[in-house]
């Protein structure tokens, strides 16, 4: 199969996830849209390795996931910080960072 | 002997740090600290005086330099003292005055809660005077000249609890101000023309330079010397000086600041005498000074204001005298120091009447004062004779002779100035003998003050009457004592230099015309003031009279001419301040605020938004790189 098509994929997946950042309101479904953006870019990488046959784009891949595993942690750890105190996960209710 | 130049300048200036600096501890025998420290800067001239009179004639002069002060590059300005015969005489008339002066303000001001910071400033005005006469370059005199200022403004306001005491003070030393720029700029040019401004190299090589730059510097000169010693046109804050306690009237007026300017431009004569536009220029201001004075102090009731527009006339014949060129320096120290005894007499007469009648100033209000104060009266009446130039006494010596030289002055410019010193002399009898007759003579006019209390006029103790009566005999014997052998003369020549002018009129012409023009005078002041009862109200008066009351308009004068344009000028400028400047400023704020507040609403706090913010941003860089590369 042409490697390309994968590149399509990885365009098509980093799209839904940037659509669902700006649109959705919770923020558990903004974090995985995050996720997803984050794993098209590795396809991407991953897709850009096999094409150069070279190996480092599947480094920066392995990179990205343990960075996104970190952030995971963090991010989940804020949102239940902020949903214990406002009982509520959407974004929109905490706008206080604002003039 | 030369180190006890710098002594001089030091002690009082040790007594006015001591006062000032001392606290509360010193305040019950501040006073006498200062009379004693005064008295003793008073020994040191003398001893000087002594040696000086013992070395010949041409090796009088001492130099005496204390230290380097402005030492930059080939630039030298040293803290340096000269002593010749000119600044002798300065010495011994400020410390001698000074210290009588000091003695009689422990009388007079008994009963003033701030005697001690009084004596203080005393010493700092005889310190500063001191060294403004014994500097031998021009900036150290500039010092003496400021700190003669800074003391005079201090003492004038000295009951700064009034305000026109206060206001006076402040006009005293904006007036003054004007003359200090005279001076500092006078003080450039010497710099610039002869690269330095030591006395002897400049006065020496002042023959040397261009005439036009001598005048400007001449011109320069008297500004200055109108400002201290109050001569037309800067005379106005001479009359409000009168604010101060008496014997700071009597001090300003005999013995230090109005003196100060006939001190520069006789130490200058050689500029002068090479600058002749400069000197009619001094001719013109002592003619015109000496009868403006005169004229002011015919019309006013206030006994001191009187004696002050007497001071600013005697001046005015000092500055004549020194305008005269050597025909007249000499003279013009000489009722310099004449009149620094009959001056301060009668001030200090003056302040012993008001210190008998409960501070009262009109004379209008006093009369018949003579059975009840007869020291001060005697004493009075000696400097009331000397000032008019009675025959024998002091006044006589010294004013006959500066009209002589004015006559001597030779063509329609002789005549016209002669003419004027003899007009000033006869209205010096009138108002004299007027402030005499209103004070002394006639019934008792006097009324009780504010407070109800009756006058009871009484001798004033003897630390006052002590000092009026040395100063009474200084009015009586010193102008002969000068004239016998024509001492006075032959002991400044050498540093002012002399000569004789040919006068269309002979000596004794000129005395009996002097003669003649007195009793005229006299006679007036006794018809208007002497055989008629003298009422408690002044009377309208003619035009001139009002005038002359109001200072022959001088502030309304100055107001017009200079406060008027000076506050629209500084109007306008305010309102190009407010609505240009501003304008410009407060724009710029304005602009950037308001545009940082429309920026603000993009931070609206919607996590969302940033995300559009950066997707948009990446958008536009990709597209601009992808462009970028097609072209």
């Amino acid at each position: 199969m042409n490697p390309v098509n994968y590149l399509y994929l990885a365009a098509l997946l980093f799209t839904i996830g940037a659509a669902g950042v700006v649109i959705r309101r919770n923020a558990i479904v903004l974090f995985m849209c995050v996720e997803l953006m984050l794993n098209a870019c590795n396809l991407a990488f991953v897709t850009f390795s096999r094409l150069h046959g070279n190996l480092d784009g599947q480094i920066i891949a392995f990179f990205t996931m343990v960075v996104a595993a970190a952030e995971v942690v963090v991010g989940l750890a804020i949102i239940v910080t902020v949903f214990r105190s406002r009982h509520s996960a959407s974004v929109d209710d905490a706008s206080l960072m604002k003039l | 002997m030369e180190n006890l130049i710098g002594l001089l300048v030091a002690v009082p200036l040790l007594g006015a740090a001591l006062l000032l600096c001392g606290g509360r501890r010193l305040d019950g025998k501040g006073h006498y600290i200062g009379t004693v420290l005064a008295g003793a800067s008073f020994v040191i001239g003398a001893v000087l005086f002594a040696d000086m009179l013992g070395r010949g004639e041409h090796d009088r002069a001492l130099h005496s330099k204390v230290f380097s002060w402005i030492p930059v590059g080939g630039f030298r300005a040293d803290v340096a003292f000269q002593l010749d015969q000119l600044s002798m005489t300065f010495v011994l008339l400020i410390t001698g005055v000074g210290t009588l002066i000091h003695i009689y303000s422990i009388g007079y001001m008994e009963h003033d809660e701030r005697r001690r910071r009084f004596f203080g400033y005393l010493n700092l005005f005889l310190a500063a005077m001191l060294l403004l006469v014994l500097a031998d370059n021009y900036l150290l005199l500039y010092v003496g000249w400021e700190g003669v200022g800074l003391a005079s403004y201090l003492l004038i306001g000295f009951w700064q609890h009034k305000p026109s005491a206060a206001t006076a003070a402040k006009k005293a030393f904006i007036v003054n101000r004007v003359g200090d720029v005279g001076l500092s700029i006078a003080i450039m040019l010497m710099f610039t023309t002869f690269g330095t401004f030591t006395f002897a190299p400049v006065l020496t090589n002042a023959d040397h330079a261009s005439e036009g730059k001598l005048t400007a510097i001449g011109l320069m000169l008297l500004l200055a010397a109108c400002g201290k010693s109050a001569q037309v046109p800067l005379q106005s804050w001479l009359g409000d000086a009168m604010e101060g306690p008496t014997p700071v009237s009597a001090l300003i007026h005999a013995a230090t600041m109005v003196t100060a300017g006939v001190y520069l431009i006789t130490r200058s004569g050689a500029i002068f005498n090479a600058a002749p536009d400069a000197q009619a220029a001094v001719v013109a201001v002592g003619a015109v000074t000496l009868l403006f004075g005169a004229i002011v102090g015919c019309a006013k009731d206030d006994i001191k204001k009187a004696l002050a527009g007497s001071t600013m006339s005697q001046i005015g014949y000092m500055i004549l005298a020194a305008g005269l060129g050597p025909i007249g320096y000499v003279f013009a120290i000489m009722h310099l120091v004449t009149h620094g005894f009959f001056k301060a007499g009668l001030f200090l007469g003056a302040g012993s009447v008001m210190h008998a009648m409960n501070d009262e100033v009109d004379m209008r209000k006093y009369g018949g004062l003579r059975k009840y104060m007869p020291v001060t009266f005697i004493t009075f009446g000696l400097g009331y004779l000397a000032i008019i130039g009675f025959p024998g006494l002091s006044g006589f010596w010294s004013k006959d002779k500066i009209i002589e030289a004015a006559f001597a002055k030779g063509g329609t410019e002789g005549w016209i100035l002669g003419g004027a010193a003899l007009l000033g002399a006869a209205i010096t009898a009138y108002y004299m003998t007027r402030v005499m007759l209103l004070t002394f003579f006639g019934e008792k006019r006097w009324v009780p003050d504010e407070e109800g209390h009756e006058p009871h006029p009484h001798e004033s103790p003897s630390s006052m009457t002590i000092p009026m009566i040395v100063l009474a005999v200084g009015s009586v014997f010193a102008g002969g004592l000068f004239s016998v052998n024509d001492a006075f003369l032959k002991w400044l020549e050498p540093v002012t230099g002399h000569s004789h002018g040919d006068s269309p009129l002979s000596a004794a012409a000129v005395t009996a015309g002097t003669m003649v023009v007195l009793a005229i005078g006299v006679a007036l002041a006794w018809a208007q003031y002497g055989r008629r009862p003298v009422p408690r109200t002044a009377p309208r008066g003619s035009l001139l009279t009002r005038a002359a009351r109001r200072d022959l308009l001088q502030d309304d004068f100055n107001h017009v001419a200079l406060v008027k344009p000076g506050q629209y000028l500084t109007r306008g400028l305010v309102y190009v301040d407010h609505k240009l400047v501003d304008g410009v400023v407060n724009g710029t704020a304005a602009s950037v605020g308001g545009l940082s507040g429309r920026l603000r609403k993009l931070q609206n706090g919607y996590a969302r938004t940033y995300a559009v913010s950066m997707f948009g941003g990446t958008a536009v860089l990709i597209a601009a790189t992808l462009l970028m590369r097609a072209v």
